[in-house]
């Protein structure tokens, strides 16, 4: 699984394209190497079209896009697929095949201290209340808006998480043709990170059947894809930085002979493989500790997230000035870190809420 | 990575689960209602205890059976350890024997000697401690000045050794000593069994943060050894420490994990102060710690899943050790906090604990060594200029003399 995603990312220019993009070039368009490679149906079951593997393997793929800043719109489509494969949405084998692309709304579940299903707000400190959904028979009808959803630009159908007057979380499978349906393209200082705010005005869509469980677990499912996505982009920093200490020579020896520059690598590699280890964990917890899942997920984001901070910044740090100049690609996968850790509630909630579970169970 | 047993696995564990049960009233008390106090009889109740694993065959998992173990691989050992964990009853005694120790005397001593010492350290009839770091000789090991010198039918033997665990009820210590003054540092070492009884051996506690002394020093006054005392080649001892040290990576791999710095106990100790409970900052400093030992935890099955494909764990089994130390200094200072003073009362849990983690970030190989290793062996950068290579250790001696006196 990771070598083929290798092989078949390895034929685009996506650092390159990173770069490009931030000054207004098009990005490689990726999306026929990930029905090609049968991405789009990982997390639906064989029954459905799709590959019917697990979270494992989901994370993988993630793994291999965040080694090479690959911009595949697996972070909005993976966890919307878990949720129709949950509900067993009739029309699912389009989505498997990759013919329709899906994005999913992401909701926070309710913690032990922040109560309440909220979405990402345009801006602020505080999180907003999910859109409000009423529910007619089979069609649900929301109105809210959820701000930065990853890959909602071009996405054909949206699965939106919605709560009702009395505090139900529903979920529903609404197109994004829809009348009601706003979705403004936003780019954050990562340009390969597609994002929209998505504004619905009394949108309708199918009622899925899903249990809270299955919504809060596409989330956490969401926070460990965004662990592997950033776990890649730490192990290439970590490669680019110990070539480059072997290379430069100052006062007659390699830098990398330096206690200064080792000690900081391998503390790159320390946290490289405590959230490789939280990503064992959270693969493992996914089918077979539903219960852990939320705290193993979580650890994983909190410890990927600070991974990459400290791994992009001793990258840079470790090249000196040239590593701060545009030309380079540390500056890359700095972006890709600071971005990263802001959404889907940015990794100081993951850390919360591992707290939050531990303390629940103590 | 497979976390589940095979079914060869979980045979053997409900085989180990049903003798812990069969013999859990005959375990030692250590904690809580009836636990013994005495030191003595603390050790003595520890290697009856161990002597009983043994016959249960849960002591020496990975010993070669010809030596009276049983056989098995890493996975079966980690198994037993989680298995006796489980019981809440006392482990072996003398882990540094049976995990370090025995594998050294097996991959490099005579028949006589694996005849003579491995089934007493096996069954706790004869306790071992590892007579290595000297003070000063830590982080460089190979800088050991305790001098060993050849005389007839045997050698005698001066110096001093630190940071002794089990000394002062040990029988045998593995030590490693000079025995060529005029070679360069690491070629005229030689490694011993030294009898703890010997005329000349004096074995000193060496009081910690705590008060308590879980170390000895251990001094040498022309303490005759015989021939067959010598472990290995004479003057190829730090071939021999080297397969002590990597079974001392096995062993800190593995058991990174089960020193008792656990996420949950350190959540039960906030979770009853409900104003802690929601206080953001004690909440991301609890989320924080408890992410790195979940990620021990199963960097530990990683271990395993290496072990099981036949791979040795290599320098990298370090970086767990420092962050599990680091996790639990953290946790010390974050539980210190929500509990204020009380937290330090002397005979507080975490009194102990805060005063013991100091001394045990440089046990094993301080965090900067480790990290050292893991650079150049596993990164491949390069290591930094050394002074002390193809020197006689007689004149690099001299040389340090001179460079402190002036």
């Amino acid at each position: 699984m990771r070598e083929a995603a290798r092989t078949a990312l390895s034929r685009h220019k996506t650092i390159e394209g990173a770069r490009d993009a931030l000054e207004g070039g098009a990005l490689p368009d990726l999306w026929p190497t990930a029905k090609d490679a049968g991405w789009p149906g990982l997390l639906v079951s064989e029954e459905h079209g799709g590959a019917g593997l697990g979270a494992f393997d989901a994370m993988l793929v993630m793994q291999e896009c965040g080694r090479v800043l690959a911009g595949v719109p697996l972070l909005g489509l993976l966890p919307s697929t878990a949720i129709l494969d949950a509900a067993g949405y009739s029309d699912i084998e389009p989505l498997a095949s990759g013919v329709v692309r899906s994005a999913w709304l992401p909701a926070r579940p309710p913690g032990d201290v922040i109560g309440g299903w909220t979405v990402e707000p345009r801006g602020g400190k505080a999180r907003a209340d999910a859109p409000s959904a009423s529910v007619e028979g089979d069609v649900v009808t929301l109105t809210g808006t959820v701000a930065f959803v990853p890959d909602a630009p071009g996405a054909d159908l949206l699965v939106a998480v919605g709560v009702t007057r009395d505090g139900e979380p529903v979920a529903a499978a609404v197109p994004a043709g829809v009348a009601g349906v706003a979705i403004e393209p936003v780019v954050r200082y990562d340009a390969t990170r597609s994002l929209g705010h998505v504004t619905l005005d009394g949108a309708t869509g199918e009622r899925l059947e899903v249990s809270a469980a299955d919504l809060a677990r596409a989330w956490h499912l969401a926070q460990a894809l965004l662990a592997a996505e950033s776990l890649g982009a730490v192990e290439t920093t970590l490669e680019m930085a110990v070539r480059y200490a072997k290379e430069r020579f100052t006062f007659g020896r390699a830098i990398g002979s330096y206690q200064a520059i080792k000690h900081g690598l391998t503390e790159v590699l320390r946290r490289q493989e405590n959230a490789r280890s939280l990503l064992y964990y959270a693969g493992w917890a996914y089918d077979d500790r539903p219960d852990e899942f939320a705290l193993a997920a979580s650890a994983a984001r909190a410890s990927a997230g600070s991974a990459l901070d400290f791994a992009s910044r001793q990258n840079i740090t470790t090249h000196g000035g040239i590593g701060a100049t545009w030309e380079h690609d540390a500056p890359l996968f700095f972006r890709r870190g600071q971005l990263s850790r802001r959404l889907l509630g940015g990794t100081g909630d993951a850390v919360d809420r591992v707290a939050g579970e531990l303390l629940a169970a103590a | 990575m497979d976390l589940k047993d095979t079914p060869e696995q979980a045979g053997y564990r409900a085989k180990v689960r049903a003798w812990l049960e069969e013999h859990t009233a005959e375990a030692p008390v250590l904690s809580g209602p009836g636990a013994l106090t005495d030191p003595d009889e603390i050790v003595a109740a520890r290697r009856a205890w161990q002597g009983k694993l043994a016959e249960g065959g849960l002591a020496g998992v990975t010993w070669p059976r010809e030596f009276g173990g049983q056989g098995l691989g890493p996975i079966e050992q980690v198994i037993t350890g989680q298995e006796i964990s489980r019981a809440g009853v006392p482990g072996i005694l003398d882990a540094i024997g049976i995990g370090m120790l025995g594998p050294t005397i097996m991959a490099h001593g005579t028949g006589e000697q694996k005849v003579r010492y491995l089934g007493p350290m096996l069954h706790g009839d004869e306790v071992w401690c590892q007579l290595f770091s000297e003070p000063a000789a830590g982080s460089d090991l190979a800088a050991v000045q305790t001098r060993a010198r050849q005389v007839d039918g045997g050698w005698v033997l001066n110096g001093q050794k630190v940071w002794t665990t089990n000394a002062h009820f040990a029988s045998f210590g593995l030590l490693l000593a000079r025995t060529d003054a005029d070679a360069p540092k690491h070629k005229g070492l030689t490694m011993f069994v030294v009898p703890m009884d010997a005329e000349g051996v004096t074995v000193r506690g060496l009081r910690q943060i705590s008060g308590e002394a879980e170390f000895n020093e251990v001094f040498f006054d022309d303490v005759r050894l015989d021939a067959d005392a010598v472990v290995g080649p004479v003057d190829s001892g730090w071939g021999t420490a080297l397969t002590t040290l990597m079974f001392e990576r096995v062993t800190i791999g593995l058991g990174s994990e089960s020193m008792g710095y656990r996420e949950g106990r350190f959540a039960r100790a906030i979770a009853s102060d409900p104003a802690a409970c929601r206080d953001p900052e004690v909440r991301e400093r609890l989320g924080e710690i408890a992410a790195d030992l979940l990620a021990i935890k199963f960097q530990g099955y990683r271990t395993i899943t290496a072990l099981q494909r036949g791979q040795i764990p290599g320098p990298e089994a370090g970086l767990a050790k420092v962050t599990v130390v680091n996790a639990a200094i953290a946790a010390g200072e974050l539980i210190a906090d929500v509990l204020g003073p009380d937290g330090l009362a002397e005979d507080s849990e975490w009194a102990y604990m805060i005063s013991f983690l100091p001394g045990l970030k440089s046990a094993g190989g301080t965090e900067e060594i480790l990290r050292n290793t893991i650079g150049e062996r596993v990164l491949g950068l390069p290591p930094e200029p050394r002074l002390d290579k193809g020197i006689p250790f007689s004149e690099l001696r001299a040389k340090e003399k001179e460079a402190t006196a002036a």
